[in-house]
Parts: structure tokens; sequence; C-alpha cells
């Protein structure tokens, strides 16, 4: 079945099953990779999109719910790598493996956007979601202090 | 081999022992290499091309550890070459493999790359910068102890000509042609003018966008997804599968098995396991979820961990085997001399006499974000690999082994690997991709589930010990008896830590025992000191309490004399604000371990709730691993390596039943999360600077949990001797 999702502002249509999740779509068939698996069951946030300004878990996410809404992915946050979330997360070196990151990075952003100055209790709530086994939390902790900082100036 | 320059010792083992008398890594190519190689290569580490970029070469992985910038900061360092001048580039796995491993070793892992691997890798850039002196002289005419070579630019003072410079580049293809008479001696600590500064990872902003590229974002012409899975009990085989019943799905083009040659399962070796194989990874999937799969468990059906753990407190209740190393002694180096066969008799007749209990840890998989994941294009002539790997030779040497196939055809590529933690040595998954591949006649990528990850992975092995010592009129231990119980698959890990432990006890014996084990164990971050530091870090706090002393003091008393271990001790007593005395649901524990020749210690500060909810406060890292050449390198890896442990210890635990592991992903098998984090890491650098070099990838792990559990006990009066401790009653 054809589906059109809207991703970073383009669109796509996709022949797939409407129950395939979101997460293979972006990757298999959008070609955008920078989205990634790590659970499949809604529990690392490796695979976290924006979709209608929320951090969404893609991988498990059917398809058909995303059809007509904006799906944001770390593609789509700048041109050149410099959003100021990710010029914090480059500034204070906080990708190890770096695998996490994208969707720490999108989880990041959907709080900045709902919540400009966050307090560490906001920061805990909404990057919850989001494992890291590489523990790089303090550094992303203090990352998105720094972005909240540079977006102010 | 004659090299009369050379006197680090170390330096001259790896070169003989690898190469047979060949001075691997910073010869001249051979005809060979030169023709594989790029032009203006100097070596096979290096090329400098006309417009003074210098491509430098990693032959090992990059798991965010950073040998992506570590490899090329030794080379630069003795090259001389500005940083923004510098390119991180991938070795060519076929190359080494091909060329009498042309880079000495490709494994990456036990925090080696640099403690272990500087001399060669600095000696590349010393030698390709003489031979840039020595075509400058040439060419200019002039002695070559008037030519200069500094931040890229070759310069001398000219009798005739005056002030004469010129770029690395413009000298490249000449160095090329030059053999040294004799190879430099590489740079003394303290001589570095890069080494030692802060410089950050340079594949970072690669991944800030996306754009850093995992074996599972690799995509080849025509490919197609494969899903596997080996028995859920390991070491079981594959009896049949039902492919009519799940053929019709959508997608779905075929069913692979993947057949195990040898009787038990091995890692040189592919485990018995069934692929489906679609168009997309998700069909794939779907259709191997519902196919019937017939099992033969094998005999690990009958194993549980409690069943192991009830095997090894039986094993602990009667005395186990002494543990000797190859000279006989027991334990490794530190200990030789020790007298243990007083022990038994010391035990039985002392006045004051300690009795452990018995501590445990366990079973922990890696669980690296990133799925085990490899993409394998198979053809008549070639093949292509991006896998999950620590050691790309090896990997290539295992591909091409499962196909029958010519090193010099395959052809494995390095990407970043989304975690690695040990995990990415004993691993399977490009030999299962190169089968899948060859089996379909397509490209294919192969993507384990995060439940078939965690169930088929090689594990952290679970281990339990217990102690009794005797104690002096000072309240110090005169006898120590150990005794760890470990598994069948990789034993040595039981002692790690344990039999070399570096309080100056005067009779100790060291005791192991085995349990029976059919679940694969592989290397994780910190082998062995990772579980049995948590074992005998509080063994001693125990000791120090029963003796009268404060356990930090105890420490400090019982390593008097041993340089490395006084400086990291005493900068916890000066720094950390150490107390035993924190008030009721408030303590501080510290603990040190040694591993991959650092010594590590931690100081935690916990508080608990009414409740009994545990919260650590702030960590506090005190590390001396002789030298450090980033030390913001050195500090990601602190906190990293911390959290890492810190996860295990509250919240990990594999659970075994009937053979098999039941939680298998994240909801079952929590991992630390940003609110459990502690708010504060601090990392203190204590270098000795006395000519040995301690690994960074792993130390501060093991010293964790100890820490923090002796924390627990300043809190509560509580001793938890198991993890996860989340569970603990307190
Ligand atoms: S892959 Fe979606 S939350 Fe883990
Ligand atoms: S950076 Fe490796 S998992 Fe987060």
């Amino acid at each position: 079945m054809a589906i059109t999702l809207n991703i970073n502002g383009q669109d796509h249509t996709i022949d797939a099953d409407p129950q395939m999740p979101l997460l293979w779509a972006i990757r298999e068939k959008a070609g955008l990779s920078g989205t990634k698996f790590g659970c499949g069951i809604a529990q690392c946030g490796a695979c976290t999109v924006i979709i209608d300004g929320n951090a969404v878990r893609s991988c498990n996410t059917p398809l058909a719910t995303a059809a007509g809404k904006a799906i944001r992915t770390i593609e789509g946050l700048s041109a050149d790598n410099d959003h100021p979330v990710q010029k914090a997360w480059q500034e204070l070196t906080v990708p190890q493996c770096g695998y996490c990151q994208s969707g720490q990075i999108m989880s990041a952003v959907a709080l900045l956007e709902q919540s400009p100055d966050p307090t560490d209790n906001e920061i805990d709530k909404a990057m919850a979601g989001n494992i890291c086994r590489c523990g790089t939390y303090t550094r992303i902790r203090a990352a998105i202090h720094r972005a909240a900082e540079m977006s102010k100036t | 081999m004659n090299t009369p320059s050379f006197s680090r010792r170390n330096f001259l083992k790896v070169t003989v022992s690898a190469a047979g008398g060949l001075m691997v890594g910073f010869t001249l190519p051979t005809p060979l290499q030169a023709a594989m190689g790029e032009a203006g290569e100097i070596n096979a580490w290096l090329t400098i091309d006309p417009d003074n970029i210098v491509s430098i070469v990693t032959p090992q992985t990059e798991m965010g550890q950073g040998a992506w910038t570590s490899i090329p900061m030794m080379v630069a360092e003795e090259l001389d070459v500005p940083w923004e001048n510098v390119r991180s580039v991938r070795a060519d796995a076929n190359r080494h493999v091909n060329n009498a491993e042309l880079y000495t070793t490709t494994s990456t892992g036990g925090s080696t790359t640099v403690s272990r691997r500087h001399p060669y890798m600095m000696q590349a850039g010393a030698s390709a910068r003489e031979r840039l002196r020595v075509a400058a002289s040439n060419r200019w005419g002039v002695p070559l102890d008037k030519v200069v070579a500094k931040q890229g630019y070759l310069s001398t003072e000219h009798e005739e000509q005056g002030m004469l410079q010129g770029t690395y580049g413009e000298f490249a293809a000449d160095a090329v042609a030059v053999t040294l008479e004799k190879e430099p001696t590489i740079k003394a600590y303290g001589d570095w003018w890069l080494l030692g500064t802060d410089v950050k990872r340079v594949d970072v902003a690669s991944k800030t966008n996306g754009s850093a590229v995992y074996p599972i974002d690799v995509t080849v012409e025509g490919m197609v997804y494969a899903a596997v899975q080996a028995c859920p009990v390991p070491e079981g085989k594959l009896v049949s599968f039902d492919f009519e019943a799940v053929k019709g799905m959508p997608g779905v083009i075929a069913a692979v098995e993947l057949k195990q040659v040898k009787d038990v399962p091995a890692f040189t070796d592919l485990r018995s396991a069934v692929a489906i194989v679609a168009e997309s990874w998700f069909q794939a999937k779907n259709a191997l979820a519902v196919m019937p799969i017939v099992w033969d468990f094998g005999r690990g059906a009958t194993i549980s961990f409690e069943s192991q753990t009830a095997e090894a407190l039986s094993l602990l209740a009667a005395p186990g085997t002494l543990v000797k190393d190859e000279d006989g002694n027991i334990g490794k180096g530190m200990d030789k001399g020790v007298n243990h066969d007083a022990v038994p008799d010391l035990l039985a007749a002392s006045t004051k006499l300690v009795t452990g209990e018995v501590y445990s840890r366990p079973f922990e998989a890696h669980a690296t974000m990133m799925p085990p994941c490899a993409v394998a294009d198979v053809k008549a002539d070639r093949v292509d690999v991006w896998t999950f790997t620590q050691d790309i030779g090896r990997s290539l040497n295992e591909v091409a082994d499962q196909l029958g196939r010519d090193t010099k055809a395959v052809f494995l590529h390095q990407t970043q690997l989304g975690g690695g933690f040990g995990g990415g040595y004993n691993m399977d998954v490009h030999r299962q991709a190169a089968a899948i591949s060859a089996a379909v006649g397509k490209p294919v990528k192969v993507i384990r589930s995060r439940e078939e990850d965690i169930a088929q992975d090689s594990q952290r092995p679970p281990v339990w010990g217990t102690y009794k010592a005797a104690l002096g009129e000072d309240g110090l231990p005169v006898a120590l008896l150990t005794h760890f119980v470990g598994e069948e698959k990789m034993p040595a890990f039981a002692q790690r830590g344990v039999a070399n432990l570096p309080y100056l006890i005067p009779n100790r014996r060291h005791e192991n025992s085995l349990v029976q084990n059919h679940v694969p164990i592989g290397y994780h971050r910190a082998p062995g000191a990772n579980s049995n530091g948590f074992i005998v870090e509080q063994m001693v706090d125990e000791l120090a309490q029963a003796g009268g002393w404060d356990p930090l003091e105890w420490r400090i008393k019982l390593t008097e004399g041993m340089e490395p271990w006084q400086r990291v001790l005493q900068a916890m007593k000066a720094k950390s604000g150490w107390t035993t005395d924190m008030g009721d649901g408030e303590g501080m524990g510290c603990a040190v371990v040694e591993s991959h020749g650092t010594i590590a210690g931690c100081v935690a500060t916990v508080s608990v709730s009414r409740r009994g909810q545990i919260f650590v406060d702030k960590l506090q890292y005190f590390i001396n691993s002789g030298y450090v050449i980033n030390p913001l390198n050195a500090r990601e890896q602190a906190e990293s390596s911390a959290i890492w442990e810190l996860s295990h210890a509250m919240f990990g635990g594999l659970q075994v039943r009937d053979g098999r592991i039941v939680n298998t992903n994240f909801d079952s098998y929590p991992m630390m999360r940003m609110p459990d984090t502690p708010p504060e890491i601090e990392v203190n650098l204590e270098m000795s600077e006395d000519q040995w070099w301690g690994g960074l990838g792993e130390p501060t792990g093991p010293p964790t949990p100890p820490a923090v559990a002796n924390a627990l006990f300043y809190a509560t009066g509580t001793r938890v001797r198991t993890t996860p401790l989340s569970k603990a009653e307190l």
C-alpha cells in the first residue's frame, strides 16, 4: 500500500505494510539512516523522531499513523550540523560510540522547543526514555543546559 | 634483527614476535605494498599529500573510546605536524592480513591501544619524520643535522642561499625512496607537544547529525535483509524448521540453515541457527517469529542460574584448587614468595578469625546500543563485509574461513561500532552474514533483534566468592584464604584481581572452583576485575572493620612502599573529604582496583531513603595509569566505565531458567538512565609518570560497585553481597 510520509519537509511515497514500524520506513525506504534501531519495543529511544513537535519512538509507531504528519529526523535538524543542540553536543564532546545520540539529540530538541530553559528535573523526565550504554548522561545533561544558553543569545 | 637504537624492550618484542625480524609498520613498503598503497605514502601508517595534509591510518576500531583520535595523535606527535593538517583514515584489513600483519595487530581491546601500542605507532611517525629530513638534506645539499622538521615544515639555514623552507608535502615523494641507516629513538615523556593535551575526538561531529556510519547503516545495491535465530538454550542445535508455513508471508525470500560444524559451539565456527531472508528486516523478523522450529536443547536445558548458585555454594563449603601461575607460584607476579602452605594452620590456630559470607555477581550482557549487525556481499571472485568487530583482521580471517576463500579476496571495511565493551571479539554475526549471502547469492544485511542479541551474546561470567582471615595483634591480617567459584568456559576470569591483589598480607592462599556452564562467555569491560572487585574490596572493608581500622587507612597501610597505589590512596584521602561517619541514611565508601595496568580508586557518596531507595550522589575517581596522552578522552572514558559498571551493579543481572536467558530486552534487563545517574562524577588523574603505562578504557568500572556497596554499609549498617543493588533490602 502506498503511504506518503512527510519527512524533514519532503514527501516520500512509500509502498509498504501500513503496520510496518515508521523506523524501518525511514531507514530502509526513505534511506535516512541517522535514526537508529536499538530495542524495537520503545524502551531505548535510539529511534526517536519528532512528530508534530513531540518526541516519538518510531520503532513502535505504525507507518499508517504517521502519514500526513510532520516528521523530523536527525538529518533535518540543520544543513551544517549547527543546531544549538548539535553545537553544544560537539562542544562538550558528548557522543562516544554515538549510536544512541541521534535519539538523545531528538529528545533534547523536543524538550527545548517545549521548555527553552529546562530544570534538571525536566531533563530527567524528558530524557528518561533514552538509554546510553556509553554512559554519557552527565555530558548530555550539561549539553542541554549549554544549548539552552546558546539559544538565548 | 639488528636494532641498536631501540632501547625499549617492549618495542623489540613487538617487532620480533609479530614479524620475525621485519620492522613491521615503518619499514619501507615492499614493492607489492607500495603498489597497493597510496601515492605519497611514506610508510604504511601515513600518507602526505602535496598540499601537506597528512592521512594517518588507524588499524584499531572506534567504539567511542577514541582510537581514531589517539592513534593519529601518537603518530603526529613524532611526525611533528599541526593537528589541523591530520586526517584520520581507516586501515585496510585486507592489506594487513595479507602482508604479515602489517600493522602488528588490529585487535582493539584490553585498553591497550595507547598503553601497549604507543612505541611502534610513535616509531612510525618518527621514522617518517627522519626520512623527510634526509630527503631535504639531500635536495638542499646540507648536512642532516642542519635540517629541522617542525609543524609540517622542513627548514635549514643554507650557507649560500640563506633560509630554505618547504612543506613536508613537497618532500614526501623523495622521502618514500629514503632508507634510514638507523631508526630514530622515540621521544621521552615530557618532550611532547601534542600528547598530554586535551584533544577532542575526531569523530564527534559525525555523531551529532546522523552521518556516522555503523554496519547497520551500510547498504549495497540489491541488498536483502536477514533475521537470525540460534537455539534459545545455548549449545542446543536446530533439528528442523517449517519454511512452508511462512513462505507466503510478505517479502519473504528464503530460509537459510546456518550449520554448526563442530560438536560444541566455538567462536571458530557458526552456531547452529536458522535465518529468514526478506525484502525488509521487519518482514524477515516477523516471519522468523512465527516459523515453527524444533530444537534439541542439549545439556543446558537443566541448568539455571539457581542451579549454578547451588553448585557454587556446595563447592565453597569444601576446599578448592590452589591457584598457581606458570611459575608454580600463586597468583601472578606480585605475590611471589607469599607463603600459601602455612595458611590453613594459621587460620585454624587463630584467635581472631574473620569468616566471610558468600558474595556473588550474576551473568551480564554487553547489550551494545547497536545490536550486532553485519553486511556481506559474497561474489564469485570477491567478498565485501562490514561488521560489528573489535578486530578487523580476525573477522576478515573468519569470513575467509567460513566461505573457504583466499583472504586476498576478502575485504572487510571498518565502520563505527555502536559500542564494543568486549562484545566485538567473540562475535559471529559476520560469519552469519557471509554464509547467508553465499546461500542466497545476494548481498545481505543481518540484524540481530535485541532479544536475539542478549540471548546469544558472549556473556560476562558469574562469580561467587568468600574468604577467611586471621588477624594479628595490630588488627591487620596475617593470613588470608580466598575461594572464588567461576564457570568452566573462561575460568581465568574468576581470579583476576584476586590472586594478584596488592595488599601486603604475609600468608595468602587463593583457591578456585568451577561450576558447569553452557552459556557462551566473553570479554566484558575490565573482565574478571569487574565482578571480583566487588567481592575483594568489600572483603577489605570487612577486614578493616574487624581489626578496628579505618578502611582507607587500612588500604594505605597495606600498600606501603608501592608508589602507584600510594599515589592514588593518598589522593583519595586528601581530596575526597573522606569520612565513614556521615550520619543516618548517608555514607561514603571507598575501593581501589587495578586493571589493565591502571590503578583506579573510587570514593562513592550515597544516600538511602526511608523506603530503602538508593541514590548515588557523587562518584570521585583517582586514576593512575602512569601517563595520559589525552586527558579529555581519559576523563570521558573514566565517566563511561563508571556508568557502565554502576548500571550493571544497580540494575543488571541476567536470569537463566531452563538453560535460557529470560530477560532479553531493556524492559526486563534494565539499564541505568538519566534520572539514575549520579549528579556528580569527578575524575582526578594522579599519574606516576614513571616509565610504565596502563590503559584507560575500563579501569574506573571495577572499584565502583564495591565503593557504592561500602558506602551503603556506612549509610544503613547493611552489607549487600550481591547485585543488582537496587533489589537489596535496606
Ligand atoms: S528502538 Fe525504538 S525505543 Fe528502542
Ligand atoms: S554514545 Fe554510545 S550508547 Fe550513547
